[in-house]
């Protein structure tokens, strides 16, 4: 098996192709991370909020 | 024998992308952008409740997502003419380094995750009024009227229009006088704006077959229906104040940055037919856009001095 998916590996990235895929990934990291703190960030206030009116 | 047949990949249908992170962000018009970022939280702020600041940096965000959203939706289906205009063949789409069902995709999901987050964190009226947005500005504008009709920026500027309104209810959770007066302000101000871009970039419009008012109606006719919209733009920009929703400090910024919105307009009326260079046309462009960024900021500046001055004297 290992053969086979050795030799289908036929796609080879250039400078700018992993140049760009680099750029992408790192904006997804960032865009994932900033939403997962701004849920956080808004569970916290709204959860604030319901405890104060309880 | 191998389970799968090895073949050689078709570099022109399996391409891999060069796009950039900066390739996906244009697609957000971060321009138009940027004015609907600033009119909501003009909306935002002046609504007469407050909300926790951090949701209303969520909420900001996720109209400054939504209004991109519809942008990369208008460049996935506008790419065709986009190619053969100078302003805009520089764009990721029409410049090949993204493909349209990547400016598709891009712009759903954005589409969806801005509507929900505004919906789920802030509240539903403002993430309906989002959602309405970007249909109007995706559909209605840039599908419909915009190949259709040269009153296309007229009714399709209602999109640009609205930003404030969502960040009032981002707010209120309801729509008001005070935040229509504030859509009304963008929705006269967008013809006059979008004409007098059309008229020293008529030969590109024309060559993408894009009915402009210049291209249908005619240069006088345009710069007529452009003077008209200025004589009604000034008034309304004053209504604040007349509605007892500003100070006077404001009326009289709001009038005198309408005077010279006629003025400007009155000299795009004079232009001549022959006139190839258009000056007056290109100073009323960019006066538009300072006059609607100092509108907006004198409004501002207003609500913010006004209650912090109410405070003071409590």
């Amino acid at each position: 098996m290992t053969m086979v998916e050795d030799k289908l590996e036929t796609v080879t990235l250039t400078d700018r192709q992993k140049k760009a895929q680099r750029s992408r990934s790192i904006a997804i990291g960032v865009a994932l991370a900033v939403l997962v703190v701004i849920f956080y960030i808004a569970t916290i206030v709204k959860f604030g909020h319901n405890l104060g009116t309880m | 024998m191998a389970l799968v047949d090895e073949t050689s990949i078709d570099q022109a249908a399996f391409r891999m992308s060069e796009a950039t992170a900066g390739d996906f962000f244009a697609l957000l018009k971060p321009r138009v952008m940027s004015l609907v970022v600033f009119t909501a939280f003009v909306g935002l702020v002046a609504a007469p409740v407050t909300i926790n600041p951090l949701l209303a940096v969520i909420a900001i965000l996720a109209i400054a997502i939504g209004a991109g959203a519809s942008g990369a939706l208008n460049m996935w289906y506008d790419a065709d003419i986009d190619a053969v205009m100078t302003r805009t063949a520089s764009r990721p789409v029409p410049a090949g380094r993204i493909q349209p069902h990547e400016a598709l995709t891009f712009g759903l999901i954005l589409s969806v995750l801005s509507v929900m987050t505004l919906g789920v964190l802030v509240n539903w009226l403002s993430a309906t009024l989002l959602a309405f947005t970007i249909f109007f500005y995706a559909v209605v504008y840039t599908m419909w009227l915009k190949r259709w009709t040269p009153q296309n920026i007229v009714i399709g500027g209602a999109a640009g229009a609205i930003p404030p309104v969502i960040g009032w209810a981002a707010v209120t959770g309801s729509v008001s006088l005070e935040s229509i007066v504030l859509f009304l302000i963008i929705f006269l101000w967008t013809p006059p704006h979008f004409w007098a871009l059309a008229l020293f970039k008529s030969d590109d419009y024309q060559r993408a077959g894009i009915p402009m008012m210049p291209n249908v109606a005619g240069q006088a006719s345009t710069r007529r229906q452009i003077f008209a919209y200025a004589l009604v733009l000034a008034p309304v920009g004053v209504l604040p104040w007349l509605l007892g929703y500003a100070t006077p400090v404001y009326g009289v910024a709001a009038l005198l940055l309408g005077a010279g919105f006629v003025w400007y307009a009155w000299k795009v009326l004079q232009m001549a037919d022959d006139d190839r260079v258009m000056k007056p046309a290109k100073a009323l462009f960019a006066y538009s856009l300072l006059y609607l960024f100092a509108i907006f900021a004198a409004y501002l500046a207003d609500s913010v001095v006004e209650r912090a001055l109410a405070m003071g004297g409590a």
